[in-house]
């Protein structure tokens, strides 16, 4: 049980610079995420932290212990820092156990931490294969076994599941993150997939150009995002032109409420809702705010696109709207219909907006 | 991505600084030894007449025979590749078969059955059917991995099979043959048994020749360095040609799936190509078999069998030495390029391809120079001739664990160091046992090299000692054609099986990268 705790950490390759001043703290036993999208310096992070590529700057704390500060870089084999490759990376010479037993001690090897490990994963009796008979999934699995077992102070993840199909990933992902709990090990992931952000981890640390732009549970990153970026980047957004007063603002829509961290927000700016937010009813014409345009069904839920019949001043979509229903679908392609809000949005002054609306809106 | 470049692993870059020195170390005692006298002495040794005639016979020879090789290996090549050739695929095989025959072996059976060969056109035509694989083995895999869609552009613009074979066919392959060129030119630059056995005073053996003839062995010491020269002007006038024909590649981009080229339906010419490949297998390969065949089986065949028996040990002996000398020297380069690139590691690798440009007959010389004055205890003694393999080939080693290495995964490396393992450790229990497939091919090709090695087998070889080769050389310089055989087939067999070994390898590999053999 180990608390890692990064401040200040800069990192490059010759004269680019790719982590800015990055802050990042994960509890002991705690599995955070680190999401964000490609090229923003997810994978040299992880590659700083496992002591595999230099940091110019900044500090790396493993349960209070510097391994990267002042100069100083503690090689890989001495951090007792674990990692998953993308794709299991395992020795493609040696068995599943030896791949195991790889990283123990020579008088541990045969003491029964292998098949214990294989168990966690669920993979018994599969110690004398090669890794070409294991399928994708296997092969991830073992990949765990093989950085759980030496008992490390934290675990890297690096986009450790994007490598296998999509039936197989929900069901690999919950198994790593039980085998996770199971040991009480502290885990980094580094993923751009933000279901599997949310999904599987404790914290959140949505990244950005080099640096961390907000840290939360995925409950917090989802409703009170830091900024518009971080919203439009972590799930879908409806924006709308609102004008705030006081926690409450006007829009084409009606007054929305404000979440807490705005509740004392005034000025004109930009409201952000979820697509599922919106709460679609037929409504005859003088009452509508807008025509369905298109319902995609995805089986668990439907997308509907809307254009507006009123100015709604919707930012995003080319000034469509998106929303999403579960289940039954209460409204046909070519009906009218009103829109309600409901709960909380965030805002955001249009001071702190103007680059990101303008380049975001009408890129969906 | 520079994995930990910043601060290269110390041990590996200290022994690979180590394995430069060492091996163009030979090569800087001869440049040194032959400014023994002084500026002026060397000059004057330099400017004979003797030096000029040496120097255009070597010329001579090396222009023509890699003028012709390229000719036969791109003809081949095509037509074991590209067109309906009837038995293409024995061809195949048939082709790259010389390859097992050492320069003075072919050199013995043609002289033997026909002495009047002896001169420019015998040693013309021995190292031309020895050394035309050279150029056949890579233009073939260029053909192979070649985009067929640009021929068929071509063709489907009007031009003739003839035409496309001129204007898109040879423009693909032309890095491939200007590469294996190089390696003809080196060879018959270098060569020594071909020459020596039908007596063309060429300059390897004008430099051996001096070296006997005479105490002052600062005259085979000049000659030495000019052949040097002649070698690093080939390699440097190869690579700027390579370069541009690089730039212009018509090589497929991308790993796309490969598709099956056309055939090129050879009419009214399939009896003449068939007649033409029966005849160069017939001169390449029958007149040796033959030749051999008949002295082994005649009657002033005595075959000596202690003397034979302790050759072939010594021969097996002192070229796994070799072998595994250089395959260590190989290791700590390999890994510096392949996996710290710095300007350090490209001075490293750089050195260790000295072997290329130093003929066997100078790594020789410097050795003797080296030995006689610098290591009396090991002059003449076994660590000598192993460590004189170790440089001459030490490129061949170097290629091929460098790309064992390139081809294991450095996130592997990477997962073992995480898991608690040093650098060392890593390299033992990761990379090379990742690398084993290349290091192997490695092993096995200093091992046929030095097999066949003559000139500095010959001059450093322990006193009372005899490999196959120099056995063979002593019973044809006095013309003892029947006591030579024996040394030859028997030779021809320790060199043939990992050649017949690696060019399955060879094959395999070629046609894996061309999406699957037919």
């Amino acid at each position: 049980m180990t608390e890692l705790i990064v401040t200040g950490l800069a990192a490059g390759y010759r004269d680019t610079p790719v982590l800015r001043e990055l802050d990042l703290r994960v509890a002991a036993g705690e599995l955070a995420a680190v999401l964000g999208p490609s090229g923003c310096g997810k994978t040299t992070l992880l590659r700083v932290l496992a002591g595999f590529h230099q940091a110019s700057k900044g500090q790396v704390l493993l349960g209070g212990a510097a391994v990267v500060g002042d100069g100083m870089h503690v090689p890989p084999e001495q951090r007792r820092v674990g990692v998953v490759p993308q794709e299991g990376a395992l020795f493609p010479h040696l068995s599943v156990g030896a791949n195991v037993a790889f990283g123990l001690p020579r008088k541990r090897r045969g003491s029964g931490r292998v098949d214990e490990m294989l168990e966690l994963v669920g993979l018994r009796g599969y110690a004398k294969r090669m890794p070409h008979e294991l399928s994708g999934g296997q092969q991830q699995r073992v990949a765990l076994a093989r950085a759980l077992a030496p008992e490390p102070q934290v675990v890297l993840l690096d986009e450790p599941f994007s490598a296998l199909d999509a039936g197989l990933r929900a069901e690999v992902r919950a198994d790593v993150r039980d085998a996770l709990h199971a040991t009480g090990a502290t885990a980094v992931l580094v993923t751009h997939d933000q279901e599997e952000a949310l999904g599987m981890a404790d914290t959140v640390a949505v990244m950005r150009d080099g640096a961390i732009a907000q840290v939360g549970t995925a409950q917090q990153v989802y409703t009170e995002p830091a900024d518009l970026a971080v919203a439009l980047f972590v799930g879908e957004a409806v924006l709308f032109e609102v004008d705030a007063v006081d926690g409450v603002a006007s829009s084409a829509l009606g007054q929305l409420s404000l979440v807490t961290v705005d509740d004392a927000a005034s000025g004109v700016g930009v409201a952000v809702a979820r697509p599922e937010q919106l709460h679609l009813t037929a409504a005859p014409d003088d009452a509508a705010h807008a025509v369905v345009r298109d319902v995609v069904f995805h089986g668990h839920d439907a997308t509907v696109m809307l254009a507006p019949l009123v100015a709604t001043g919707a930012l995003s979509d080319g000034g469509r709207l998106r929303a999403r229903v579960q289940g039954h679908v209460p409204v046909r392609k070519g009906e009218r219909v009103r829109i309600d809000v409901d709960g909380p949005v965030r805002f955001f002054p249009h001071a702190t907006t103007e680059r990101v609306a303008g380049t975001r809106s009408g890129a969906y | 991505m520079l994995p930990e470049a910043a601060r290269s692993a110390p041990a590996i870059t200290i022994a690979g600084v180590v394995v430069a020195i060492a091996a163009a170390g030979p090569l800087g005692y001869l440049i040194v030894r032959a400014l023994d006298g002084g500026v002026a002495v060397a000059l004057q040794h330099l400017w004979r007449d003797r030096t000029l005639e040496l120097l255009l016979r070597s010329a001579g020879l090396t222009a023509a025979v890699t003028l012709v090789c390229i000719i036969l290996g791109v003809l081949a090549a095509w037509l074991v590749v590209r067109s309906d050739l009837p038995g293409r695929r024995v061809f195949g095989v048939l082709f790259m078969l010389p390859l097992a025959i050492p320069s003075y072996v072919g050199g013995f059976t043609w002289i033997s059955e026909w002495p009047g060969l002896a001169g420019f056109w015998g040693a013309f035509l021995v190292l031309t059917l020895v050394t035309y694989p050279y150029v056949y083995l890579p233009v073939a895999a260029a053909l192979r991995a070649s985009d067929p869609a640009l021929e068929e552009v071509s063709r489907s613009l009007g031009k003739g099979s003839l035409r496309t074979f001129l204007l898109v066919s040879l423009r693909q392959v032309r890095p491939a043959a200007l590469a294996g060129g190089l390696l003809v030119a080196l060879y018959v630059l270098s060569d020594f048994g071909a020459v020596s056995l039908m007596r063309y005073d060429a300059f390897t053996l004008g430099i051996y020749t001096s070296y006997r003839a005479s105490f002052d062995r600062t005259p085979a010491a000049v000659l030495g360095c000019v052949l040097v020269l002649l070698a690093v002007a080939i390699t440097v006038g190869e690579r700027r040609a390579r370069g541009k024909a690089a730039a212009f590649g018509l090589t497929r981009v991308g790993s796309g799936a490969a598709r099956e080229a056309m055939t090129v339906p050879l009419r009214r010419m399939r009896p003449i190509a068939l007649l033409g490949s029966a005849a160069l297998l017939l001169a390449a390969l029958g007149v040796p078999v033959f030749s051999l065949l008949r002295w082994l089986t005649g009657a002033s065949a005595a075959i000596d069998v202690p003397v034979l028996l302790s050759a072939t040990w010594s021969t097996v002996e002192v070229s796994a030495l070799g072998a595994l000398l250089a395959v260590l020297f190989a290791l700590p380069v390999g890994v510096l390029i392949a996996r710290h690139p710095s300007r350090l590691s490209r001075g490293v690798e750089l050195a260790s391809y000295a072997g290329h440009a130093l003929p066997g007959i100078t790594a020789g010389l410097a050795l003797v120079f080296l030995g006689s004055r610098v290591f009396p205890g090991l002059y003449q003694e076994l660590p000598m001739l192993v460590f004189a393999y170790a440089v001459l080939f030490l490129p061949l080693a170097v290629a091929a664990v460098r790309n064992g290495i390139a081809a294991a995964p450095a996130r592997l490396e990477e997962v073992s160091r995480s898991l608690g393992k040093g650098r060392f450790e890593t390299r033992l229990r990761v990379t090379f046992p990742l690398a084993s497939p290349g290091i192997a091919v490695g092993a096995a090709l200093v091992f046929l090299t030095a097999a066949k090695e003559l000139p500095a087998t010959l001059m450093l070889r322990p006193t009372g000692t005899s490999t196959l080769a120099t056995e063979l050389w002593q019973a044809t310089d006095v013309g003892a054609f029947g006591a030579a055989a024996p040394y030859a087939a028997v030779l021809i067999v320790v060199a043939a099986i990992p050649a017949v070994v690696l060019g399955n390898v060879f094959r395999k590999s070629s046609d894996a990268g061309s999406g699957g053999g037919r």
